[in-house]
């Protein structure tokens, strides 16, 4: 009895260890398995996860209109105090105020990609962009605008 | 036809022609040693630069491809650099030992390599005892693992070199019982006897299933004898930092990491002797053609390709398997390995008496 049990784990020890040569095998036969991205080189090529969490951007459609109501839920929600907005009020035609974003600030050196901002918007208004390459000379080029000058916020969202 | 056999011969011959046989035998030794000491730097090299490479794409990784063609230079590099860094010695180290163990690791392994035969009649010092010496040699590579711990002054250098002490002494052996299985079925201890003795087959295919299983245990412990992954408790990246020679740095560094892979090929080259035929061809019983074929294959072509074939196989282990702890280490030693090899000697042995392998 004892000597079986003593065949059946050298048996199984060695199985095990020839199927996790035969995975590690096949990666060494298969070249295309490589993952390895040669950044530099391929930038024009280069290939990133969808949910790459490079900046926060402001998407605009082709009128020059966001989504962004000036609500300040991704204010609030920040931790660490990246967005600031500043507010102001237009004269819609029928003679009322309505409140509108006049700066979406962005303090990217604060930001820390957390993706609670996103999260929190009611109206999808801003999204995480996949670009990294953010280094500058002058820190002050990191606080951005995300609202592009002169655009207005899309009809019919309140 | 130019082979290496020719080559050491006029040599030899033009040298006796030229000089006195004291003179002749004083330079030939000055070029034996030459050849070493070039073999060792190209070999460390070579070694270094093809484990990253395959271990970059056992990983699904690229490897070292920026200096040089496909990076090919990156070793030589690499070697620049610790030839340039200070070597460091800890002010509480024993000086001596501390600067001495590297050198004795390193001339063990120089020492390895005379009764080792590259190519047909080509070959440092062909002694009757040559399985003998290399068991009893390479056991003294642990004195200079030791050495360089002790001298360290450092918990987790004395701690990676007693485990390394433990690991050798366990798994010497189980490899000197699977180099016995050969040794019985060839009846010689001289390494060229070995090899003219696998003429008509390599013991690997003559020998049956218990040379296969002698095959299997001696590839492990000497895995495990050259501080291998799964098995390089004595370095141990993450519990020891860097084992045995945490304190070290620079060229006496180096030393300990060119042993590691002069020490691989070195037990690749006699698992390749003793299993798979040395420098014989590849030859099939009655298959005159392609014999015929095989034998244009230079010896030194068919040794090399061996050697190395057990050098990506002891690679592939490193890059496969995780690192076993000291229990499970020895457990696998004295619970497994060495009843299985004793077992074993002794089929061996029954089937060396009644004649029944090829």
């Amino acid at each position: 009895m004892f000597l079986k049990d003593y065949i059946v784990d050298v048996y199984k020890g060695v199985s095990s260890l020839l199927k996790g040569m035969r995975k590690t095998g096949y990666y060494f036969t298969h070249s295309k398995e490589i993952i390895t991205e040669q950044y530099p080189d391929n930038r024009a090529t280069l290939k990133l996860a969808d949910r790459f969490k490079g900046e926060v951007v402001m998407p605009h459609d082709e009128n020059n209109e966001h989504t962004c109501t000036g609500c300040t839920a991704c204010e609030l929600a920040c931790p660490n105090g990246t967005i600031k907005i500043i507010t102001k009020f237009d004269i819609t035609p029928e003679g009322k105020k309505k409140k509108a974003i006049d700066a979406f600030i962005y303090r990217l050196e604060m930001c820390t990609l957390c993706n609670l901002c996103v999260a929190a918007c009611p109206s999808d208004a801003i999204k995480m962009a996949p670009n990294f390459e953010h280094s500058v000379f002058d820190r002050s080029k990191l606080t951005k605008i995300l609202n592009k000058p002169g655009s207005k916020i899309k009809e019919g969202i309140e | 036809m130019l082979s290496l056999e020719s080559i050491t011969k006029t040599t030899q011959d033009w040298l006796l022609a030229k000089f006195t046989p004291t003179l002749a035998l004083t330079i030939e030794c000055v070029i034996v040693i030459l050849l070493a000491i070039t073999l060792f730097a190209v070999l460390g090299l070579v070694l270094v630069l093809l484990e990253r490479k395959v271990a970059a794409r056992i990983q699904i990784r690229l490897g070292p491809n920026r200096v040089g063609p496909g990076g090919i230079f990156q070793t030589a590099a690499d070697t620049l650099k610790l030839i340039m860094k200070e070597g460091l010695t800890p002010d509480t180290a024993d000086k001596f030992l501390f600067n001495l163990a590297p050198f004795i690791v390193m001339m063990v392994a120089m020492l390895l390599l005379a009764p080792i035969a590259f190519a047909k009649n080509f070959q440092i010092w062909d002694i009757n005892i040559g399985v003998l010496y290399i068991s009893a040699i390479s056991s003294l590579s642990v004195i200079g693992i030791l050495m360089a711990g002790w001298a360290s002054n450092n918990k987790y250098s004395l701690l990676g070199a007693m485990r390394s002490g433990a690991q050798i002494v366990s798994y010497e052996l189980s490899a000197g019982f699977a180099v016995l299985t050969i040794v019985v079925l060839t009846g010689s201890l001289q390494i060229s006897e070995i090899v003219a003795s696998q003429e008509n087959g390599w013991w690997l295919f003559k020998g049956h299933i218990p040379v296969v299983i002698a095959f299997v245990l001696y590839i492990i412990a000497v895995t495990a004898e050259t501080n291998r992954a799964p098995f390089d408790l004595a370095e141990a990246e993450s519990e020891l930092t860097a084992g045995f020679h945490t304190e070290y740095s620079g060229m006496k560094f180096a030393l300990f990491f060119l042993a590691e892979y002069i020490n691989i090929f070195i037990v690749c080259a006699i698992g390749a002797t003793l299993f798979l035929g040395g420098w014989m061809p590849l030859h099939f019983g009655h298959w005159e053609g392609f014999n015929h074929i095989m034998d244009y294959i230079p010896s030194s072509v068919w040794f090399m390709g061996k050697t190395f074939l057990l050098i990506f196989l002891i690679m592939w282990f490193r890059w496969t398997f995780p690192r076993l702890r000291v229990d499970q280490l020895l457990n696998l030693e004295w619970k497994y390995l060495l009843p299985i090899s004793l077992f074993n000697l002794l089929l061996v042995t029954v089937i060396a008496i009644m004649g029944w392998h090829f």
